[in-house]
């Protein structure tokens, strides 16, 4: 009884299955495939909705390149402009050389990005269905961003296949026909240069449009391209050129792409619509929130935008706030390098170091901890924070331990360590080291003597995992245009000019000795660029284009001597090529006159193993193996 | 239960066992030994900074086998024997490397069938000739005269002579006692190409030895790798 009970439910499953199988095989085999998916909608329902077109659009801004970001402090960390003071990325400065493939921007994704954008311009050009406004602001984005893609390119690879259009195979068997050659560099930087200026007046020119394309946007990006495209035929050499033209711009168009440079910068600055974020009276202050304030800012030209509460945020604050008063137990990773710190220049419009000793070699004692960094540019506190500054309402406590009359050190190994009985004739047990450390090889601890603050979000929960942060990524800002027409300017020749666009952007760093135009050095402009851009992304690009960078990091140790009375800060060559801090101490020495005021040590980071070395082959990319067995007509890049 | 047992003893004699198959391909025998030279003379560079590369055709994925370059100019690799093409890329290592007709690096063919040892012949920018390195008084002090090789239009500057010091035998500008033991002359400095004279005093060395090594290496103008003297043993 049992057995044919279960013999019938086989035998219904066994209709059930036929049923249905049956059922489905008597459709057309064309109804079977002709279904519509319901997880991706189709291109031409897409094309009637700009609201579904902005979706599309969202993408494409969403994979816009950037090398270093917020979203990956550890960049910053690879050109001395900071210490990684985590444990997996030590190795950042124990690298002697960066690899030839290092900033590689060529690959399948790359092109693959190309193909969806010239797919969209296309598909753009096609559609009827949009209000033509509407149409073409999307398509003028769509160039804005794939020139943007293509200037990133070219900086880091030099020139690459000009695709402007989608190409398909036909599968034919021979793909020689998609084997486009490499273009000359000056016909990308022109390619980028002509797509703005024809999609400039498209754009919107609105101010409060930040994270999509705006005409200033397009017009920031042409002065920004027109500037590296000029700089490389001005400082060109012929260890950096192909014959082809793939490498290397003439030095009889340096002129014509200033110029281009400066007439764009100019359209920004006489349009009227940005300005200098002037809304603090706390100088230093005002330089921080200016990254950070996202209400009504009028310097923000390009962003990318983050949103809390959605998935679009990020760690920043998390991996870099103070130590000590971090809202998770973890922060600290980014401190500042000496070498940079020491290059904000002092109040007089002078270079000097930090003087931890005087000119006799003699310590000097100060009275307060912030003392040794007064008198100094104020984008110096705003860029970093130093010893005895705050964060969040909270002052750091940065300090390395006592230093004994004798000069005997006595510190700790963990964050804010109390001792008993260390300090002669005191019994008590008291805090040998700051709970910001420095501690060598302590992570999260300013193993510089500095944290970062440029990008740190003063919100509260912004240093939580649960929270995370929503301050932009600054891709374009006024202060750039005018350095950028600045320096124009200067190369062009016109050094009063060029002095008057450099003044409002030192004014408010409260260097208000404005600089004549025979100060105006080809010097003092890499510096501004140095000390206003820091941990912007900039630095590596600026001593590309000024081909400057097998100079700055040559490969060569540095050692104390660099940072202590140093006269070469101002030069553009001088040597940046690992990681110095400088330690706060409290003298203890009960009775003198200088007991318990601060003295500083400049020291080496004991994880700074290596010296950054910059070849002449790593000025362009070098192109993947891959590439060049699937293309023949790719020829390699210069010096690997 | 005693079945299931044997049957988990069972699997895992079959996947140990699977693993005992042999290799496909015997392991590369051939050494391929040599120098880089300039008229039978080995040309000193900085360890691990330059290479050549060798190509083999005929094996799906064409890419270069990089060998590298050691400090006193000789290199090894152990190879699959068969033909290769040997090159040194454009502006690899201080020297030029020979052109073919189109202006592009030419290629050496090698044939690898056993072992082989083979000097490859290039033209340095510069000799360093008739260095001298000896220790008085708590310094090295190095001697050196600079000869011009190439004097056509490929010719170049020197751009500084530096003599470093290091406690082990890896003497180069990113080793030499953390920064402390260089003195560099820079190019313009230079007076007198046969006559340079370099000094460095010995930093204390913790724990106590009593030889250092040192060499003089010269940087060229627009060349990334420097040429160097051979790396001498100084005890004092």
């Amino acid at each position: 009884m049992k057995k044919t009970s279960q013999m019938k439910k086989y035998i219904y499953a066994f209709v059930a299955i036929a049923c249905l199988s049956f059922g489905q095989s008597c459709k057309k085999d064309s109804e079977f495939l002709d279904k519509q998916p319901t997880s991706t909608l189709p291109i031409d329902a897409v094309w009637k909705d700009p609201n579904l077109v902005l979706t599309v659009v969202g993408d494409l801004y969403d994979r816009y390149p950037d090398f270093q970001r917020i979203e990956s402090w550890w960049l910053f960390a690879d050109f001395d402009e900071g210490f990684a003071s985590a444990g997996g990325d030590y190795f950042r400065h124990q690298n002697l050389e960066y690899g030839y493939d290092a900033w590689r921007y060529w690959d399948m994704g790359v092109y693959g990005y190309i193909r969806d954008l010239n797919m969209f311009i296309k598909r753009g050009q096609e559609s009827t269905a949009l209000k033509p406004a509407d149409r073409d602001r999307f398509m003028a984005e769509a160039r804005f961003i794939r020139a943007g893609v293509y200037f990133e390119m070219v900086k880091r690879m030099g020139g690459v296949p000009l695709i402007t259009v989608p190409l398909d195979y036909d599968y034919s068997g021979d793909p020689s026909y998609l084997q486009y050659p490499r273009a000359k560099e000056a016909e990308i930087y022109d390619f980028v240069i002509a797509e703005l200026e024809a999609v400039k007046t498209i754009l919107p020119d609105d101010a409060t449009v930040k994270s999509r394309a705006t005409k200033a946007a397009a017009l920031a990006m042409e002065a920004r391209a027109a500037l590296y495209a000029g700089s490389i035929a001005k400082y060109s050499n012929s260890q950096l050129s192909l014959p082809g033209g793939e490498v290397g711009i003439s030095s009889n168009l340096a002129n014509g792409y200033f110029t281009k440079a400066l007439n764009a910068a100019k359209q920004i600055i006489d349009g009227g619509k940005y300005s200098l974020y002037q809304k603090n009276p706390n100088l230093s202050d005002n330089f921080a929130a200016l990254f950070t304030d996202k209400g009504s800012n009028p310097e923000v030209i390009f962003v990318k935008d983050f949103k809390l509460k959605t998935n679009k945020v990020h760690g920043f604050t998390i991996d870099n706030q103070p130590r000590s008063s971090a809202e998770e137990a973890q922060g600290g990773r980014l401190n500042p390098s000496l070498n940079l710190v020491q290059s904000f220049e002092k109040l007089d419009n002078t270079y000097a170091s930090l003087a931890s000793v005087d000119a006799g070699g003699n310590p000097v004692y100060y009275t307060n901890i912030t003392d040794i960094f007064a008198g100094r540019d104020a984008r110096l506190a705003g860029t970093v924070i130093l010893p005895g500054t705050q964060f969040k309402g909270k002052t750091v406590d940065i300090w390395a331990g006592y230093q004994l009359a004798n000069g005997t050190i006595i510190t700790g190994d963990n964050f804010g360590q109390t001792k008993d009985k260390v300090l002669p004739d005191n019994p008590a047990s008291v805090q040998v080291v700051g709970k910001d450390g420095p501690v060598d090889g302590l992570e999260f601890s300013a193993q510089s003597g500095f944290y970062v603050r440029k990008y740190l979000d003063p919100a509260t929960g912004s240093g939580q995992i649960g929270t995370r942060s929503d301050v932009w990524w600054i891709r374009y800002r006024y202060a750039e245009v005018l350095l950028n027409a600045a320096e124009a300017a200067f190369e062009l020749g016109d050094f009063g000019a060029a002095a008057g666009y450099i003044k409002p952007v030192r004014d408010r760093a409260g260097l208000t000795t404005a600089l004549t135009p025979a100060e105006i050095t080809f010097d003092r402009i890499v510096h501004e660029r140095k000390v206003e851009f820091a941990f912007e992304g900039q630095q590596l690009w600026d001593m590309k284009r000024w081909r400057l960078a097998d100079k700055v990091w040559n490969g060569s140790n540095m050692s104390a001597a660099d940072f202590i009375n140093a006269t070469n800060i101002g030069s553009a060559t001088r040597t940046s090529t690992q990681v110095f801090g400088i330690w706060p101490y409290k003298y203890y020495n009960p009775g003198n006159a200088n007991h318990l005021k601060y003295v500083f040590k400049v020291i080496k980071p004991s994880r700074v193993t290596a010296a950054h070395r910059f070849r002449i082959g790593n000025y362009y990319s070098s192109i993947g193996q891959d590439v060049l067995n699937g293309n023949p007509k790719i020829i390699r890049n210069p010096n690997q | 239960m005693k079945n299931r047992f044997y049957f988990i003893i069972g699997a895992i004699i079959a996947v140990l066992f699977s693993a005992c198959k042999k290799d496909n391909y015997d392991a590369p025998q051939a050494d391929f030994t040599g120098r880089i030279v300039y008229k039978g003379e080995p040309i000193g560079v900085q360890y691990g900074q330059v290479n050549f590369e060798l190509w083999q055709s005929g094996f799906g994925n064409y890419s270069a086998l990089n060998v590298n370059v050691n400090q006193e100019g000789s290199f090894s690799a152990k190879l699959f024997d068969g033909n290769y093409k040997l090159v040194f890329s454009v502006n690899q290592g201080p020297f030029l490397w020979k052109k073919n007709a189109a202006g592009k690096q030419d290629t050496l063919a090698v044939n690898i069938s056993g072992s082989k040892t083979m000097d490859i012949e290039v033209t340095p920018y510069y000799m360093i000739r008739g260095a001298t390195l000896t220790a008085a008084s708590g310094k090295v002090n190095g001697f050196c005269k600079l000869e011009k090789i190439i004097t056509d239009a490929n010719a170049k500057n020197v751009e500084s002579v530096s003599l470093y010091i290091n406690k082990t035998q890896f003497v180069d500008g990113g080793n030499n006692f953390g920064g402390a033991a260089v003195q560099t002359l820079s190019g313009a400095a230079i007076a007198d190409l046969n006559n340079l004279n370099l000094s460095v005093t010995i930093p204390a060395i913790t724990p106590a030895q009593n030889y250092v090594f040192a060499r003089i290496g010269v940087k060229i103008a627009g060349v990334d790798d420097m040429i160097f003297t051979p790396v001498a043993k100084i005890t004092y």
